[in-house]
């Protein structure tokens, strides 16, 4: 009996001593993005045209927040407030629904391929803001090309779904390729609405398209906030369902989850985050696509870790990728979406070669 | 979590050996369109181990499924605990009865730990929430799995895989199993292995469904055999009472003999061959 016990005490601890490692892990990965993030979003505060020190960032925040600091000169105050914070600001928001969305519908597809950009969601997202956009309406005020975004991607997200599930899995290629087919359908529609558009719209139009956050102010980040805070607020909740999810419908149906009930609920919040960041900055591809697939890798898969990291993850990407955009080809800038497509595209290439390789061709 | 915060959520009470504690009653159902179950009465009892026998495509998955309430039988009724199975909420179904798939799949690469650890999930929130580390260790040591407690679950064989979605389905210590060709992938140690299992479970009062093609697996630790033939039950009693050379014979299209085991007394079910020499 001795050996049982033997076998019982070391196996114990041998799991409990895996599972701390992605404790640790996932603790430590949390506070290097974390500090990242902030690195990241003071350098971006301070840097540009008109150069601030990072000292003088501090203070002023200090100040506004009323804990010592001083306020800084005139131009100063408002290039730091009026122009670069709210940039900042916009920057994390966005990037946190991104990635946050990516890894919610990975989760509910049970599919590393499964991304907004990939499958057509930001497209569906992008014909009512667009629609918004081009026909001048504004009926929900500040926040009409945000709803126009949640309406048609959460039409978007519903066909996506049906058409590409199959006796409760989804298979790769037709998930793909609903995406080729939602994505050419939006493509069309947008270049529709452009075509009626007159001079000032097809502007406008033409810079959300980029995927630029260069016209960022605190209006737009109002616009999205209460969706992104909505979608990152929920997200959570469902994630050791989401992780039971991965051992199919059907059997996390037998540990107690009200399958229906949670996809309907995750497929709103993928709908909402996605509307979220299309709204104000386009079609930004492949966040929601790296971000999880990155962390899983490092920290597991288990997404108690992975919705929070992803949202944390996203947003740390799209500061950088927004401070690199506004740096490389100064006083240029880079169209972010351009940025962002050209680091993930070979990602989801190879992405594409390893799942291939692991289950042995598509078909 | 919404759904499993409810701490005072009614637990299940242990059954007493030879209660019933799943019975259907003429139930039917179908697979994609095609009646593949057909008036089945069948109860499941604490503390004994029903083999659920017959050729492919017999109906036996089908009817499982039916016990497990994934699928909605077209005409009868099922009952759990005495209460219509449909009346049950998912979250309270799961603290009674769990279900081995017929394939383990897993979409991420989740650590053969965190997926034992999985079939602890109906009881968060509960008062026997506390039990979680004895339950998914003792699932682990029962099953063979806990020397590669830290591999990534697609790493493994099948027949680990097997092993490892048995220890899942255990450890949530449920008072019905039901278990969809268990043996299917195992070699010869680990078949023994799991009907062990389910007879262990059984002595605590534990009702056992599960679905055998091995007719001498289910003739040595089942207590009942129900053989299905067109979705219907043609016999169901002990091993001595239903293995029938005649029965079995015309059920499988296959002549075969039944033998007692020349020393327990088990019976021994094998194809009826030409000698070779």
């Amino acid at each position: 009996m001795s050996t049982t016990t033997d076998d019982r005490v070391e196996s114990s601890e041998r799991a409990e001593r895996a599972g701390r490692v992605r404790v640790g892990r996932a603790t430590l990965l949390t506070v290097v993005m974390l500090a990242a993030l902030i690195t990241v979003s003071l350098i971006s505060a301070g840097y540009g045209a008109y150069p601030i020190p990072i000292g003088d960032i501090v203070s002023s925040l200090w100040n506004r927040i009323g804990i010592g600091g001083h306020a800084l000169e005139r131009v100063a105050e408002s290039v730091l407030w009026d122009i670069r914070f709210p940039r900042v600001v916009l920057a994390i928001v966005v990037g946190a629904c991104l990635g946050c969305a990516g890894a919610v519908m990975q989760g509910v597809f049970g599919n590393p391929l499964a991304e907004p950009g990939v499958i057509g969601i930001s497209s569906g997202a992008a014909i009512g803001a667009v629609c918004a956009i081009a026909f001048g309406v504004s009926v929900f005020g500040n926040w009409t090309v945000t709803v126009f975004a949640f309406i048609s991607g959460l039409i978007t997200v519903f066909i996506v779904y049906t058409l590409s599930r199959q006796g409760g899995r989804t298979e790769v290629v037709t998930l793909i390729l609903t995406g080729i087919a939602v994505n050419a359908f939006g493509g069309a529609i947008i270049g529709l609405f452009i075509f009626i558009a007159d001079n000032s719209q097809l502007t406008a139009i033409t810079f959300w398209q980029l995927g630029s956050l260069s016209q960022a102010t605190w209006q737009k980040v109002m616009a999205i906030l209460p969706f992104a805070v909505v979608g990152l607020a929920v997200a959570p909740r469902y994630a050791r369902r989401l992780d039971l999810l991965s051992l199919g419908e059907r059997p996390a149906r037998h540990l107690g989850v009200d399958v229906e009930r949670m996809r309907v609920v995750l497929i709103l919040v993928v709908a909402i985050l996605t509307a979220a960041a299309v709204a104000v900055s386009g079609i930004i591809g492949f966040v929601g696509l790296v971000i999880p697939h990155l962390l899983r890798m490092a920290a597991g898969p288990g997404h108690r870790f992975l919705i929070g990291g992803s949202a944390l993850g996203g947003a740390l990407i799209l500061a950088t990728a927004d401070l690199t955009a506004r740096t490389v080809a100064a006083p240029a800038e880079l169209p972010l979406g351009v940025l962002t497509a050209l680091v993930g595209s070979p990602f989801f290439f190879w992405l594409l070669r390893r799942t291939r390789r692991k289950q042995g061709g598509w078909a | 979590m919404i759904g499993f915060t409810r701490r005072d959520r009614p637990l299940p009470i242990p059954a007493v050996d030879g209660d019933v504690v799943a019975e259907t009653f003429e139930v039917c159902a179908e697979l994609g369109g095609n009646p593949v179950v057909n008036q089945v009465s069948l109860t499941a009892v604490a503390g004994e181990v029903l083999a659920l026998v017959g050729p492919n495509g017999a109906g036996k998955s089908t009817l499982l499924a039916v016990l497990a309430a994934d699928q909605t039988p077209t005409g009868g009724a099922v009952e759990l605990h005495g209460r219509p199975l449909s009346s049950w909420r998912a979250p309270d179904l799961a603290l009674r009865r769990a279900v081995l798939p017929q394939a383990a799949s897993l979409a991420f690469p989740f650590r053969v730990s965190e997926v034992v650890a999985m079939g602890r999930a109906p009881w968060a929130g509960t008062a026997r929430e506390d039990e979680d580390d004895r339950h998914i260790a003792e699932a682990m040591r029962g099953c063979e799995v806990a020397e590669f407690a830290d591999r990534p679950f697609p790493a493994l064989s099948g027949g680990e895989r097997a092993r490892v979605a048995l220890a899942r389905v255990l450890a949530q210590d449920t008072g019905l199993l039901l278990l969809d060709e268990p043996t299917a992938a195992l070699d010869l140690r680990h078949q023994e292995l799991v009907l062990r299992l389910c007879r262990e479970r059984a002595g605590r009062g534990v009702a056992v469904v599960v679905v055998l093609h091995d007719l001498g697996l289910a003739a040595a630790h089942c207590d009942r055999v129900a053989i299905l033939h067109h979705g219907r039950v043609e016999a169901c009693g002990s091993p001595v009472e239903v293995f029938d050379e005649d029965l079995l014979s015309r059920v499988y299209r296959q002549p075969v003999e039944v033998l007692p085991h020349p020393h327990t007394e088990d019976l021994i079910v094998l194809p009826r061959r030409r000698s070779r020499s």
